[in-house]
């Protein structure tokens, strides 16, 4: 449908794709794969004339014959929208907060047809019923405030279709999304697809989500494609090395010695959490939310808990409990033998610390990185006088070079990034640290090698690690135990092989089948068959 | 990197102005407080270079003076609006949805509901006239403006994760306040603090003009307004002369400010390239 042809690209001089040869044939999946700055989005951005500034391109994109690069800006405004739609990551951005969903859907149809406001608004009404927002349910009227993050990805769906483009692109669809709604959207983009005849060019880094989906994958690596074939042989094959490597670290398995003792260092007792909401009536008091209930637990010395839900189910306003900075409304939590709460000794407080998810959000930016790591010292008396050997050593701990010490946060990559925030969390040498999705934003193989790093750095330590996360699949990998946390109460717990291979609550079975998985009998190479027999 | 027309010229009008006011403390062409009647309305020549008024004082003089009062004044209002209203502002983004800050936010919006000029009238009649009690005036209305600012860029900051890094670390409310979320929105009341500054130049000159500012003799280009005010049809360079001044000084402090957003804030230099 659109043939991509030696296509370069350069911002400002730096070279972003080089050679890239794709074939988007009509009515089928093509799924891009690859890690941050790989340039899959920059090949849509460019497929959509829609790149950034001082960008420069050679070679061709072509549709119906003629190149889509030297198509007027006029012309391109055609396209877009009429016969390529494109959905994006983020759906909390990608749509007009001041606009109604009725709104954002007609406006497509608005500006490419001549149809008038009422046959617009009877089109949008039909999409989104379509994508799963029925018009009793979800009136046009609505507006995306009122839409839950999957609900929203589907009104972008909805907005995208609704011309019956001839390719949707879909720019890490379900990234941002819990796996329950990431499977509906996918299981809804395979409808659409078959349905509609349309062809998709599927932008992701889960190679999972792409063996599911995709008829056609190709995989990129430093803005060029560096294998590309028909899914299933793509992945028995996995000719380019950097194809294995992506495909061995997102099933990565840390080596992890038990090091775990029957001795508890932190004890949960039916926690409560109540947030007051804003009043309904001027009289009568105002109604209460309850976002962590009758949670109880126990975590012992050494051992690696899995903490696993799905957004808003209380996991992280338990995390905020843990580490003392939220009041409980019912119940205790004890830590070293010990009431957390305002009386809590700082002593104490210094074995528990925090890795949080967004390594760009973790470091104050005006801020150079001795004094960034060496900021936990705070709860100590006074700054022991070998400060600075001491964050040289954590330092050395995580893998970052001593030189890093007088450099800012900016510098960093997002991996590295990471590696100083656990940097931040080991200085004080605590016993127990929280990994709050610490490892959710990275790339798979950075992913990896920061799951080794923790492994190490418990074998060392003796470190017991609360493991927070959505992401069943590193959960298993990573953990002795695992919690099963939905709407503010734990409704599974036990070992982890056993919760994962016999799950006994119907949301935690829910969860793991959503959870895309490659078949696995690609993973076997197909000589290895061969010798079997 | 190449810098935008609109800065280099704001730098350059601010540069010009401010350097004239600094020079003035050593140097100007004659003495502002003499007056000589036998010179009185000169036109420009190459004694009096921008010509004199009605008491024969050299005009260049007195705008360099002038320069001096305006930029003084907005100074210390400015100083006053950021001493008090940037602690206010972080206390308030402390305390966010405690009564602490519901108490400073609603007081700030009671000043902000007074007209200013209806304020700094009250205080010059209570107080009499006096560039000092100008700069009352002007200084507390710039309390709400630093407090309101700064507690809008603080609340963002207290969101993210190095705020919660710093809680864990036992930091406190104060402690974070000037550690993490001072210096993160540094850019934010430097831009305010330009476009203050040029609000101010222009209250000193009404309050000067109608007679609540500065008193003679001191010089300032509200009451160099005012005095030339009769002579308009006969001697319009007297008018004109401390209109442009006080124009091109606002100008040039806007352009700054525009400019200095631009260069600190990410976002729109990244919208730019």
């Amino acid at each position: 449908m659109i043939r991509l042809e030696n296509l370069c690209l350069s911002i400002h001089g730096d070279q972003i794709l080089k050679d890239i040869n794709l074939d988007i044939q009509p009515g089928k999946v093509t799924g891009l794969v690859g890690e941050s700055g790989s340039g899959k989005s920059m090949t849509a951005l460019a497929i959509m004339q829609l790149l950034p500034r001082g960008s420069k391109t050679q070679g061709q994109v072509i549709l119906d014959g003629g190149d889509m690069l030297s198509t007027s800006e006029r012309d391109m405004c055609a396209i877009r929208g009429n016969r390529i739609g494109m959905i994006f990551q983020e759906p909390m951005t990608a749509l007009n907060p001041v606009k109604s969903i009725g709104d954002q859907v007609m406006e497509t149809l608005l500006i490419h047809t001549d149809k008038s406001a009422s046959e617009a608004r009877i089109i949008a009404a039909e999409k989104l019923d379509r994508v799963g927002l029925p018009e009793d349910e979800f009136p046009l009227s609505r507006f995306p405030h009122e839409l839950s993050g999957g609900q929203r990805q589907r009104v972008c769906i909805a907005m995208a279709i609704a011309l019956h483009p001839e390719l949707l692109i879909a720019d890490e669809p379900t990234t941002a999304l819990d796996v329950t709604t990431q499977a509906q959207i996918l299981d809804l983009l395979k409808d659409l697809i078959k349905e509609e005849g349309m062809s998709l060019l599927l932008i992701t880094h889960d190679l999972a989500v792409v063996s599911g989906l995709a008829d056609h994958v190709a995989v990129m690596q430093k803005g060029q494609i560096v294998e590309q074939g028909p899914t299933e042989a793509l992945f028995r094959n996995m000719h380019h090395p950097y194809t294995r490597q992506l495909f061995e670290a997102s099933s990565h398995q840390p080596e992890r010695a038990d090091k775990a003792m029957p001795d508890p260092i932190l004890e949960v007792r039916d926690v409560m959490r109540e947030y007051t909401m804003a009043r309904t009536s001027l009289f009568g008091a105002p109604p209460k939310f309850r976002a962590v209930n009758g949670v109880s637990f126990t975590l012992n010395h050494g051992e690696s808990l899995g903490l696993v839900g799905e957004s808003g189910c209380g996991k992280s306003t338990l995390t905020r409990a843990i580490l003392g900075l939220e009041p409980l409304q019912g119940g205790v939590i004890r830590a070293f033998g010990q009431h957390v709460g305002p009386g809590f000794p700082n002593a104490l407080k210094s074995g528990i610390q925090v890795v949080f998810q967004d390594p760009y959000s973790s470091f104050n930016p005006r801020w150079r990185i001795d004094r960034l790591v060496a900021e936990p010292f705070h709860l100590m008396s006074e700054r022991p006088t070998d400060w600075r050997d001491q964050v040289t050593s954590v330092l050395h701990d995580v893998g970052i070079p001593a030189d890093a010490l007088s450099r800012y946060i900016h510098e960093f990559s997002g991996g590295q990034r990471q590696r100083i925030a656990i940097a931040r969390a080991l200085i004080l040498r605590p016993e127990l640290i929280i990994l709050d999705e610490a490892v959710s934003a990275l790339d798979v193989s950075i992913r990896a090698q920061i799951l080794d790093l923790l492994a190490g750095l418990q074998k060392e330590y003796g470190l017991a690690y609360l493991f927070i996360s959505h992401d069943l699949s590193v959960v298993r990998s990573v953990t002795d135990r695992v919690l099963v946390m939905r709407a503010g109460e734990i409704v599974e717990q036990g070992e982890t092989e056993q919760v994962f291979t016999a799950p006994r609550h119907a949301y935690t079975k829910s969860l793991i089948n959503a959870t895309p998985v490659i078949p696995s009998a690609w993973k076997e190479p197909p000589n290895a068959k061969t010798s079997l027999v | 990197m190449k810098l935008p027309v609109q800065i280099v010229l704001g730098v350059a009008l601010t540069a010009l102005f401010l350097g004239a006011a600094l020079l003035s403390f050593l140097w100007t062409p004659y003495d502002v407080e003499v007056l000589t009647i036998a010179d009185r309305l000169t036109a420009p020549n190459a004694n009096y270079w921008l010509g004199t008024d009605h008491f024969g004082r050299d005009t260049l003089s007195m705008l360099m003076v002038g320069a001096r009062t305006s930029i003084a004044v907005a100074v210390v209002a400015v100083g006053i609006g950021i001493l008090v209203g940037v602690p206010l502002g972080l206390t308030a983004a402390a305390n966010r949805g405690g009564w602490l800050d519901e108490l400073i936010m609603r007081t700030n919006d009671l000043i902000f509901a007074f007209p200013s000029l209806v304020i700094a009238i009250l205080i010059t009649a209570v107080f009499g006239p006096s560039a000092v009690n100008a700069i009352l005036a002007i200084g507390i209305f710039n309390i709400p403006v630093f407090a309101r600012v700064t507690r809008g860029g603080a609340l963002t900051i207290w969101t993210l994760d190095y705020i919660m890094a710093a809680r864990v670390s036992g930091k406190k409310g104060a402690r974070i306040s000037l550690e993490h979320i001072l210096p993160n929105i540094a850019n934010l009341l430097i831009v305010q603090g330009t476009i203050q500054f040029s609000l101010g130049i222009l209250a000193e000159a009404g309050l000067s003009y109608v007679g609540l500012g500065a008193q003679p003799p001191t010089p300032s280009w509200g009451r160099m307004l005012a005095d030339a005010q009769t002579m308009i049809y006969t001697t319009p360079r007297l008018a004109i002369l401390p209109g442009i001044s006080i124009i091109m000084m606002v100008l040039g402090l806007n352009l700054m400010g525009d400019g200095l957003r631009d260069i600190l804030d990410p976002r729109i230099r990244r919208a730019r390239e």
